[in-house]
């Protein structure tokens, strides 16, 4: 299986356009998808290629082409609507969580929705308070949505293809620090990897750290510089939020007896706290140490990039928490 | 006006209106006393619209609904046992006892669903509208919504998104002059909401919507247009419920006069008076159509009430196509 090195936007990309090829139900539709490669350049020459039919420039109406995305999906089409930012699922929020997620449920199962909606998320680029956010715990948070949040190149591409061929919706926030970056190797051909299933990013026996997306490649720096200190950090990456690998999760925590939980998402009812929920009502007796959360902080994220580096978690702080489990 | 439906189709569509009326009076009735649960909101003194927009279109074409939605389901064709069994929250209803009254749901009738949401269907009218046009067949959608839904941006969005992609849809407003209890004069400054079509250069037609006639010959030409790929059409049907907002609703904000002006323009005793008129049934024909529609009401009552109550654990299924991934 021949491989090389893709960025994360490169991934992306690829799964999509591979799919394109293989399956005519699916097709493209955001703003700009066509026109302008996207803004993120993640469907780039697919216009080119797919024509406008497929590669479907919307006007600036998010209500309106998530909407139609989700009756295209429960007749059997594969569209795969890009929101351009997390920050902007607030204006079609209601075709996302009382439509697309509730349309199955509602009709007593008549319908099967495989609708991908993508979007940007994340800090680090002072984009401010409304191009900034992460916000999968909201989506975590209201039933009939998966919840995909890849962290390198190749879990970016095997990822966008399961859920392109998910028969669920799918919500699959990409990380837009890491869209440039070589996140490691790909391989050339198609590839799923199966929705809800963990991954260990580094083994460790001393503390398990569950993070997500960027927050992964934090963690990794800050176990990298305590491995020096005599920490043996375990990295684990969900991957996925809704279904949670939580078996991974639990074998991890009965090894170590400890965890932090790094999220970008607010903290307040966020997904850490979620996954410090679960340890502690099922996992109370594993533990050698309480939970700790390092998330963003609970206010909207500012433009200066210090104080936005202030209240978005930093590998200095997921270091801080892991020395604090590891003295209690 | 001579029309060209033939007699049989006439009483058919007679048929159809009668059922919906029936159907709505019994469901205020069973209400009343307690046998249904949740909201209702009755369709009595539109079915003209319903029957009318319905008797222009194939079996294969979709329709969606609002939360006012039983007549539209009724004049597609819809079981009024499975109707009633779903309002009585029962397994064998439509959507096994999940939607109730505002997500009657048939996918196979091309009903995509009541909605809960104001306006929230018309979205999903454009998708289904794109699916047909990228399956290039020669489907077409019926997107229902009231004068209360206008001024949803969502209205806006789905005009303009099926005006700029010539999509097989016929776009009917039923405005009943209330929106829940604000009327029309207090929402809009315009006196006719077809104007609202000019902007997006959509045709637009306003009819009586309490004659079946006209709405049918409105629908006919409007429905011909979208089959011909000359895109979407606007029909407003000037009409009046005859019941609140919903069952239980004071109405303090209509007056008895004008209530009692709209109960002469009543649809059913205008296409009785108008039928009999022109010769094409005798009042003992119409005598036993009634008949049949009573005995269909009563039957979708015994139905209903025979039919089992869904297993509590019934309640976690139909989230996602994997029932436990919705519950990790």
């Amino acid at each position: 299986m021949s491989s090389r090195e893709l960025t994360f936007a490169e991934a992306i990309r690829e799964g999509i356009y591979q799919e394109l090829k293989r399956d005519d139900r699916v097709f493209v539709m955001g703003e700009d998808v066509g026109f302008e490669d996207g803004a993120f350049r993640v469907t780039s020459g697919f216009l080119k290629e797919f024509g406008h039919e497929r590669i479907r420039d919307t006007p600036i109406s998010e209500n309106g082409f998530v909407g139609a995305g989700v009756a295209a999906a429960i007749l059997g089409m594969r569209p795969v609507v890009e929101l351009m930012f997390a920050d902007f699922t607030g204006v079609a929020m209601d075709q996302i969580y009382n439509q697309a997620g509730k349309l199955r449920y509602m009709s007593g199962g008549q319908v099967k929705v495989p609708l991908v909606i993508r979007m940007a998320m994340g800090g680090g680029l002072s984009a401010a308070a409304q191009h900034s956010q992460c916000l999968y715990s909201i989506f975590a948070h209201v039933p009939g949505l998966k919840i995909v949040v890849p962290s390198n190149s190749y879990d970016a591409k095997g990822l966008i293809i399961s859920s392109i061929r998910a028969d669920d919706p799918v919500m699959f926030f990409e990380h837009k620090a890491l869209y440039d970056k070589k996140l490691g190797m790909v391989p050339d051909e198609s590839y799923e990897i199966p929705l809800g299933k963990a991954d260990v990013k580094r083994n460790g026996n001393d503390v398990t750290v569950v993070a997500t997306a960027m927050m992964v490649h934090r963690a990794l720096e800050a176990a990298e510089q305590l491995q020096k200190e005599g920490v043996s950090v375990e990295v684990i990456d969900p991957r996925t939020l809704v279904p949670l690998d939580r078996t991974a999760i639990f074998s991890s925590v009965k090894k170590t007896g400890r965890i932090v939980i790094v999220d970008e998402d607010y903290e307040r009812c966020g997904f850490a706290a979620e996954v410090s929920a679960l340890i502690a009502e099922h996992g109370f007796d594993l533990l050698d140490a309480p939970i700790i959360r390092v998330a963003t902080r609970n206010v909207p994220i500012p433009f200066n990039p210090a104080l936005e580096d202030a209240v978005i978690p930093n590998s200095e702080r997921i270091k801080n928490a892991i020395n604090e489990v590891m003295m209690a | 006006m001579e029309t060209s439906l033939a007699n049989e189709r006439l009483l058919e569509m007679y048929q159809r209106m009668l059922l919906i009326r029936k159907f709505e009076e019994k469901v205020r009735d069973l209400f009343a006393s307690g046998r249904i649960p949740g909201f209702v909101h009755l369709y009595i003194g539109e079915e003209a619209i319903a029957v009318g927009v319905a008797a222009a279109l194939r079996e294969s074409d979709y329709v969606t609904s609002t939360h006012r939605g039983h007549g539209h389901c009724i004049a597609r064709g819809a079981d009024v046992r499975r109707m009633m069994a779903e309002l009585f929250g029962k397994r064998d209803g439509y959507c096994k006892g999940k939607g109730g009254s505002m997500h009657m749901f048939d996918v196979s009738l091309g009903i995509l669903g009541a909605n809960g949401i104001v306006a929230a269907g018309c979205p999903l009218a454009v998708g289904a509208g794109l699916t047909a046009h990228l399956r290039k067949t020669d489907q077409v959608v019926v997107g229902f919504f009231g004068d209360g839904a206008t001024n949803h941006g969502t209205v806006h969005e789905s005009l303009n998104l099926s005006a700029v992609w010539k999509l097989p849809i016929v776009w009917v407003c039923e405005n009943n002059l209330y929106a829940e209890a604000t009327p029309i004069w207090a929402t809009v400054n315009i006196s006719d909401i077809a104007q609202m079509g000019g902007s997006y250069n959509i045709p637009s037609t306003i009819v009586d919507g309490n004659d079946v006639f006209a709405v049918y010959d409105a629908a006919k030409v409007a429905v011909k247009r979208a089959r011909a790929g000359e895109g979407p059409t606007l029909i407003e049907c000037k009409t009046y419920r005859h019941r609140g907002h919903y069952e239980g609703d004071p109405v303090i904000y209509r007056t008895r006069d004008q209530e009692q002006e709209w109960f002469k323009k009543d649809p059913i005793p205008k296409f009785e008076s108008r039928l009999i008129t022109d010769g094409k049934v005798t009042e003992a024909k119409l005598g036993s159509i009634r008949l049949g529609v009573e005995k269909l009401i009563d039957d979708a009552v015994q139905f209903a009430e025979n039919s089992p109550a869904p297993q509590t654990e019934e309640a976690l299924d139909d989230v996602f196509v994997v029932p436990e991934e919705a519950l990790l």
